[in-house]
């Protein structure tokens, strides 16, 4: 019986070596949600869609279903946007972080998440765009992502009582800024600057947060590391290796 | 599910990559069958990998002695140093007969999905070596996929001050394929690299 067949718009998160010449491809899918396929012989020079299934492409993909795992049967890059940040450094880290963080958020395979998928997308056209800080595209990422999946830091009102703000102190496992009163012991204290620049980038403000030094910056992605490595409870893999150097080109 | 000898047997050769649990169970029973000479013979060319091959002292490639073929060969040229990511590759260079320099193992590539950053490769060693100022051009072999460009991008980001002249193995099209069937990264690449004739 012939295997049930769908296409969609994709983006590649991650790509693993299965055999000779084949692989897994990991994709965050417009409609199907995170998809697992396999995708045969494209690691071999005469492979017709290997190079469009390369981390970071944005592609039109058909797959047929399999009772595991799906099989790739036809790829069209719309936006291979890898090319790009291959080029420099600094940013495919951040693209590497940007894909984890997706497949991490997306436990449950063939469940859609458009939100995720198009926050996603736009991660990684502004990163190939360079557009923006490569720090700032990544915790402005990584917030919004945590926003959608229900663990939002809460940067204005105490995150225990509800107390309108502004505090001063953050407690990652309270979840964000907390009140004089339910400040647990060990909570820190960034500056103010810090918790407006996670605020900005929350709510895509990015004539504030461009306007902030590297060090307020640093003091920002920290506390947004932090607070993800804290929910997802298994640090990201890819998170310590991001290179914060201003971008080479 | 087997007991005992042959069950280890199916367990040890699964772990291996590319092995899965059919595969391991027809290896076993292959073994089984298979004559016992041969077999001994198997075993002791296991035995004989682990205990006798080394990495090479300079270059990282696989050597039975401290330094590799290629590193005690006095007839290869010291100003050019050619990076891959693992010892087959230096093998598939060899092959073609158009590369007489030295060569760096870096044992593997950069890959944050996976944890591997510059200081899991012999990076340092290799900035090691260049630092003495024999090398007058680094060719960077990696591979033509993300991680291998990647890395290839952080040595040339890292090498590049240090006045070495980086040089990356060009990319195209395949000899012998029809332009039709070329992706675009490929033709475009090919684009790219086009040379006078």
């Amino acid at each position: 019986m012939r295997k049930p067949l769908y296409r969609d718009h994709a983006l590649v998160l991650r790509v693993q070596r299965l055999g000779e010449a084949d692989r897994i491809i990991s994709l965050l899918t417009r409609t199907h949600g995170r998809v697992r396929a396999v995708a045969r012989g494209v690691r071999r020079t005469t492979s017709r869609f290997g190079a469009r299934l390369e981390p970071f492409g944005h592609i039109d993909v058909q797959c047929s279903e399999g009772s595991s795992l799906d099989t790739v049967m036809q790829v069209e890059g719309l936006s291979l946007f890898g090319r790009h940040l291959l080029e420099d450094y600094p940013r495919y880290t951040t693209a590497s972080a940007i894909a984890e963080t997706a497949e991490r958020l997306t436990p449950i395979e063939k469940e859609p998440t458009l939100r995720l998928y198009l926050l996603t997308l736009g991660a990684l056209n502004a990163l190939a765009e360079k557009e923006r800080p490569a720090t700032l595209i990544l915790d402005a990422y990584l917030l919004r992502a945590m926003s959608y999946a229900g663990w939002a830091p809460s940067l204005r009102a105490c995150a225990v009582c509800a107390e309108a703000g502004p505090h001063r102190a953050f407690s990652v496992p309270a979840g964000g800024v907390v009140c004089p009163n339910c400040r647990p012991p060990g909570a820190a204290h960034p500056s103010t600057d810090a918790l407006n620049l996670m605020n900005a980038l929350l709510e895509g403000d990015w004539g504030t947060a461009q306007s902030t030094d590297v060090k307020i910056r640093g003091e920002s992605s920290g506390l947004v590391a932090a607070h993800l490595q804290w929910h997802l409870e298994r640090g990201l893999r890819s998170l310590p290796l991001v290179d914060r150097r201003e971008s080479t080109t | 599910m087997y007991e005992g000898a042959i069950q280890d047997l199916i367990d040890e050769l699964s772990r291996l990559p590319g092995i899965g649990p059919k595969s391991a169970q027809r290896l076993a029973f292959h073994v089984l069958a298979a004559d016992t000479t041969d077999i001994k013979r198997l075993s002791a060319a296991l035995t004989r990998v682990k205990e006798e091959v080394r990495f090479c002292v300079l270059c990282f490639n696989v050597a039975e002695e401290e330094k590799c073929r290629i590193c005690r060969d006095p007839r290869r040229r010291d100003d050019a140093l050619c990076v891959v990511e693992e010892p087959k590759d230096v093998v598939a260079i060899e092959r073609t007969g158009e590369f007489r320099g030295r060569y760096h193992v870096l044992g593997g590539a950069i890959n944050p999905l996976e944890g591997v950053g510059p200081d899991q490769l012999r990076i340092r060693e290799l900035m090691s070596r260049l630092s003495s100022g024999e090398t007058s051009e680094l060719i960077l072999a990696t591979d033509p996929n993300t991680e291998g460009e990647a890395t290839a991008t952080y040595l040339a980001l890292m090498v590049k001050p240090m006045g070495i002249t980086v040089t990356r193995l060009a990319s195209g099209l395949p000899v012998g394929g029809d332009l039709e069937y070329a992706d675009e990264i490929t033709l475009g690449r090919a684009f790219e690299g086009r040379r006078k004739l």
